[in-house]
């Protein structure tokens, strides 16, 4: 249950290709992450999929079943959206209540299955009250209660995180996940926020102007990103890269350390880092600077570790290294990945 | 310069002008709106209730109070009592259905479609034409002899012809026959306020926000429902605005009886305002008109009432 399969998708508005001939499937039960920044055309790829957007062309299918002209409520699914949109003039319990009601179920069951949701997000105690009285966190599990009171065969979300405060983001985070994964429903996550999507995602679909660039784990995008776009989307700050000639040469700026730190029993590649500015955060330190020779100086940033307390000043020269095994190449007129490592 | 204290400019300046005090110029700017009321309202309200205490006429307009004699004489006239009916009843039906088909025009011009903007100014021209032009207009329409509805009827065969569905006679007599006339009238107050309310609601639909409707739309409601449960609840405080407004101009409206039917034909279509003047200004009789007026007062009082509460609450909505 729960499979999404997406055959060529792509939507216009106007002239503008908000979607472009997409392929994507999702894994049975799996929390599969939409990233991209603002415009990507991730949100409506989502709202395409619950059946809100209608696809200028290409086929989908849920569980099998070919759903692209479908109305939403046909499909068996259920969205969170960035704004919750609970019905304000609702209470908590006709809210959750409301897609039972749509359905026609009956009133006893109703009640049974508002009461389970409920308790299921720890929001029993506001079933009278209505959506204005709510913290921006009751209004997410109520968001979320009433996506999951029909158990749906696919959970859609739209943003839903984007509204909390820091604190309250990250432990809505966790518990968002190991909720998903004692249902195990297949979900759909959208969000322009890395590490929500590092976090959260089986699987990460990065997307850029319409298109797909990349889908794979967290590890594969942050390791072996694609091409260029997801090198410097994933991961803060960007992989630097290097200019030799048709090549861009990649790597992570926490691989990019003092040459006595660097340990690569396949070799290092060496350079003299001119330090331009440091940044103490606290569990790290950020250093910013060039590499190479005056004539094309390249801009990289350095990542180190709270623990590694080398004292380092603004001006002046030393020796950074990365392991060989740490590099990536990109084409760089097409931008994809050519090779890594080692080899 | 006889040696008087004169303020330096440098405090002046340290106190501020009118400008700067927020009070003062509260209250300045807010006396012409009062003297404004007071004039147009406060004092034609006091004289009508003065003169509906007296015996005062057209020919003799001092006041001597005689007491209630005047809402008795009223209350005992048949005419009035129809009037009183016919003013609820007009405005009651007119009104229902004006909240009904403005809520249809305002579901359409929320669409988009060829044309829309020409849709919008024709619905919206009854507004901006002269309430009595437009009524003359709706006077010919309803002509005795040349009415071109008549006329559109007998082409279509409905009116006209032996055996036809409207009567084989070659005019229907709008404003002649009772039924006819009271319908009449109540269309042509429907197509007055009917602009009015149109733009209230559209401002109502589409305060909604989209995610509502798609939320709902996902959660598995049908049009129908999304109409009955999300749509008309959140619209509500709205469309009541909508429709007491529209009370209020069709409560008071004289032009339309006067014009169309001047209260007949037997006074069958006479309202309040329409029977207040044929008393009180043709009549001559000041006095037993303004007790007429007078009886508007408490259901406008109150529906004044309500629209007030019922926007404060769209505004906590």
């Amino acid at each position: 249950m729960g499979c999404v399969e997406i055959r060529g998708i792509s939507k216009l508005f106007g002239t503008v290709r908000a979607v472009d001939h997409v392929d994507l499937a999702t894994n049975e039960g799996e929390f599969l992450v939409l990233l991209g920044p603002s415009g990507c055309g991730k949100t409506t790829l989502l709202r395409m999929i619950a059946g809100i957007e209608e696809p200028t062309e290409g086929e989908m299918a849920i569980d099998g079943r070919v759903v692209t002209n479908m109305p939403p409520r046909m499909r068996d699914i259920a969205m969170v959206f960035q704004s919750y949109a609970l019905y304000p003039h609702m209470t908590v319990y006709k809210n959750i209540a409301f897609p039972l009601r749509a359905r026609g179920v009956e009133k006893g069951a109703v009640r049974k299955k508002v009461e389970w949701a409920a308790g299921m997000f720890k929001i029993g105690r506001l079933l009278d009250r209505k959506p204005r009285e709510l913290s921006g966190g009751e209004r997410q599990r109520v968001a979320l209660a009433r996506a999951m009171v029909r158990e749906p065969s696919v959970f859609l979300l739209d943003e839903p995180l984007s509204n909390l405060d820091a604190l309250l983001r990250t432990s809505a985070r966790e518990e968002l996940r190991q909720f998903q994964r004692r249902v195990g429903v297949t979900t759909i996550y959208v969000t322009h926020d890395q590490v929500e999507a590092m976090g959260l995602g089986d699987r990460i679909v990065v997307m850029s102007q319409g298109k797909i660039r990349q889908i794979g784990t967290p590890m594969d995008i942050y390791q072996w990103p694609a091409d260029t776009f997801v090198a410097t989307f994933v991961g803060s700050p960007p992989m630097n890269l290097l200019d030799q000639g048709d090549t861009l040469l990649g790597f992570r700026p926490e691989t990019f350390l003092p040459a006595d730190a660097v340990e690569g029993s396949e070799g290092v590649l060496t350079y003299p880092f001119e330090v331009t500015y440091l940044e103490y955060l606290g569990a790290e330190r950020l250093v910013y600077g060039n590499v190479g020779e005056k004539s094309h100086a390249r801009h990289v940033v350095s990542r180190l570790p709270g623990s590694l307390t080398l004292s380092l000043e603004a001006g002046k020269t030393y020796p950074f290294a990365v392991a060989l095994r740490d590099l990536r190449r990109f084409d760089k007129k097409s931008g994809l990945f050519k090779g890594g490592g080692a080899s | 310069m006889s040696g008087q204290p004169v303020s330096s400019p440098a405090v002046d300046g340290a106190r501020g002008g009118i400008q700067d005090r927020e009070s003062a110029l509260a209250k300045l700017m807010i006396a012409p709106a009062i003297l404004v009321i007071t004039a147009m309202i406060g004092v034609p309200f006091v004289l009508a209730i003065l003169y509906s205490l007296s015996d005062a006429t057209t020919g003799d307009p001092s006041i001597k109070i005689v007491g209630l004699r005047n809402f008795r004489a009223a209350l005992a006239d048949p005419v009035f009592r129809i009037s009183l009916w016919n003013t609820v009843f007009f405005t009651l039906v007119s009104q229902c259905i004006v909240v009904l088909l403005s809520r249809l025009l305002a579901t359409a011009l929320l669409k988009k479609f060829r044309g829309k903007w020409l849709v919008r100014f024709l619905i919206m021209l009854p507004w901006t034409a002269p309430i009595s032009l437009g009524v003359i207009g709706w006077l010919w329409m309803f002509d005795s002899i040349f009415s071109p509805i008549d006329w559109v009827l007998r082409y279509v065969g409905l009116l006209g012809a032996p055996g036809a569905l409207l009567g084989a006679g070659t005019n229907l007599y709008y404003l002649g026959v009772p039924g006819l006339a009271i319908s009449s009238i109540i269309l042509v107050d429907v197509w007055r306020i009917l602009p009015l309310a149109t733009v209230i609601q559209l401002a109502g639909l589409s305060s909604i926000p989209r995610d509502l409707l798609e939320a709902a739309e996902v959660d598995g409601a049908t049009p129908w429902r999304r109409t009955l449960m999300i749509t008309i609840p959140l619209t509500l405080p709205i469309t009541s605005i909508a429709f007491l407004f529209g009370v209020v101009f069709t409560f008071t409206d004289l032009v339309v009886v006067y014009v169309l039917t001047r209260g007949g034909p037997v006074h069958m279509t006479q309202v309040l305002s329409s029977w207040t003047f044929f008393k009180g200004i043709e009549g001559g009789d000041l006095a037993q008109g303004a007790a007429i007026s007078l009886f508007m007062f408490p259901v406008l009082a109150s529906v004044a009432i309500l629209i007030l509460r019922t926007a404060r609450r769209t505004e906590v909505v």
